[in-house]
């Protein structure tokens, strides 16, 4: 098995597995400057959000936090930070700068408006883009590689084929020294015992059982049952019934080795090893904060099609569903559906890791390819 | 046509096919052979034994939910027939 990939180096001993120069909207009301400069700027990656605008507290923390995490991935060669005014464009370019990551900023405000800040921002972009094609990527060992892992669009074909697959690749990720992300809190919930037993220690092993009870406090609140909100009408279509058996199935595509700790949305990990991320499970939040995370790939399994895909971050398709491999055909990367026809785990995986070592030497996965990608930063507490 | 069916572990209760059963048709599981006494869906579940109204329904070794009915060996099992006992804010709280 090939145990280095090609990476191109950041100044902070990151490497990305792409070279992208980021056009990063700080708020929604510059979307359109954004996507106006990814579409005229060759080699550019226009990133709009949504929100960004009136947010304080908490929810504002998480907000930039992620904002600075997206725009410092390692699959990012330099980021030119886009807003209305200068405040927040300058406090989300200095915290990418502390990457050393080359960054700009440009506020709408300021330049004297669209017309104004699409001219400055090709003027911006146009030697950035020289710089970050200059360079070439090298051989790096598969320790430098921080692989997220993530599923939707579940069906029972998943906990039975593609997690299995996905576990077990994970397992080897982790051998060698790299890390992985396990996210979607809630599919923790009717699991987090088997989590905790894996925890490195209580400190890991309470933080696991405090998120889940957040979720379900949540739901009591509420006053609702979350069925329908998760599992979502086509895991039950797919023949999930409840959580506990969605959950069960879920933790499997994270393998199975120690839990090193428990990362608060869009945040790194400190070490190596296998971490839990508290994230929402719909796939565009849920990848968009192992992104910011500084995950430079995403396997993403699915039984009845999740399309979502980050932009930064190539997300692999893999499905253990053999009906959706045909009938979705253009959306699957890797099909490990031969599992239900009693492949061994280990062959599904070998075939996996090989898939996705191929996509960190370059090749675009199909949602990479086809534009089937979004970010979404998640919200925690509403706007003022 | 015999169907099959993937038992997960050994102290499961139901098993997951993996074609479309039909009723009485043959379904073949590592815990031996059973009959689907009703259609059960590709990727759906079927019981391997009876469980009792109240009983833990057992896939991966470990509670997916209770049994809201009694449910014979070949059921179909899914949410007509199974309660989820987790972020169930419909519910009054547990004293635990």
């Amino acid at each position: 098995m090939e145990k280095e990939f090609w990476g191109y180096r950041r100044v902070d001993g990151s490497f990305g597995i792409r070279n992208h120069v980021a056009i990063l909207a700080v708020m929604d009301n510059v979307n359109g400057v954004v996507r106006h400069l990814g579409e005229l700027v060759r080699g550019t990656l226009a990133i709009p959000v949504w929100y960004g605008r009136g947010q304080f507290g908490e929810d504002d923390t998480l907000f930039r936090r992620a904002q600075i995490g997206l725009g410092s991935n390692p699959n990012i060669a330099a980021t030119l930070v886009v807003s209305l005014e200068s405040v927040s464009a300058k406090l989300v370019a200095d915290g990418v700068a502390k990457t050393g990551k080359p960054v700009k900023w440009m506020a709408v405000q300021d330049v004297g408006g669209t017309v104004a800040a699409i001219a400055e921002g090709v003027r911006l972009l146009v030697p950035m883009v020289q710089e970050a094609t200059r360079q070439r990527p090298e051989r790096v060992p598969l320790s430098e590689l921080t692989l997220g892992v993530e599923c939707g669009g579940t069906d029972t074909t998943s906990g039975i084929a593609a997690n299995p697959a996905l576990g077990w690749v994970a397992d080897r990720v982790i051998d060698a020294g790299g890390v992985v992300y396990l996210s979607e809190t809630s599919e923790w919930m009717g699991a987090e015992q088997v989590l905790a037993r894996r925890a490195r220690n209580k400190k890991v092993a309470d933080e696991i059982y405090a998120a889940v009870k957040r979720i379900e406090d949540e739901a009591r609140s509420r006053g609702v049952d979350i069925r329908g909100a998760n599992p979502v009408p086509d895991n039950i279509r797919g023949g999930i019934t409840t959580i506990e058996e969605k959950s069960l199935g879920a933790i499997i595509k994270g393998g199975t080795r120690m839990i090193e700790g428990v990362l608060p949305y869009a945040t790194k990990a400190s070490g190596k090893g296998l971490y839990l991320m508290d994230t929402a499970a719909p796939a565009a939040e849920s990848i968009t904060g192992l992104a910011a995370g500084g995950a430079q790939i995403i396997a993403f399994t699915t039984g009845q099609m999740n399309i979502m895909g980050c932009p930064l971050v190539p997300t692999l398709k893999i499905t253990g569903n053999p009906r959706t491999a045909k009938r979705l055909a253009d959306n699957v990367d890797v099909d490990v559906s031969a599992i239900l026809d009693g492949e061994t785990l280990e062959a599904s995986g070998r075939f996996l890791y090989a898939e996705m070592m191929q996509t960190a030497n370059g090749r675009f996965t199909r949602s990479e390819t086809l534009g089937d990608e979004e970010v979404v930063i998640s919200r925690i507490q509403p706007t003022v | 046509m015999i169907g099959k069916a993937i038992v997960l572990h050994d102290a499961d209760n139901v098993a997951t096919v993996v074609n479309d059963v039909e009723a009485g048709e043959t379904v073949d599981t590592s815990k031996g052979r059973l009959e689907a006494t009703e259609t059960v869906p590709f990727g759906h579940k079927v019981a391997l034994v009876p469980i009792a109204r109240g009983a833990t329904v057992m896939k991966y070794g470990e509670s997916i939910g209770l049994a809201r009915q009694d449910i014979s060996a070949g059921e179909w099992v899914h949410i007509h027939n199974v309660e989820s006992q987790r972020g169930r804010g419909d519910l009054p709280e547990k004293r635990s």
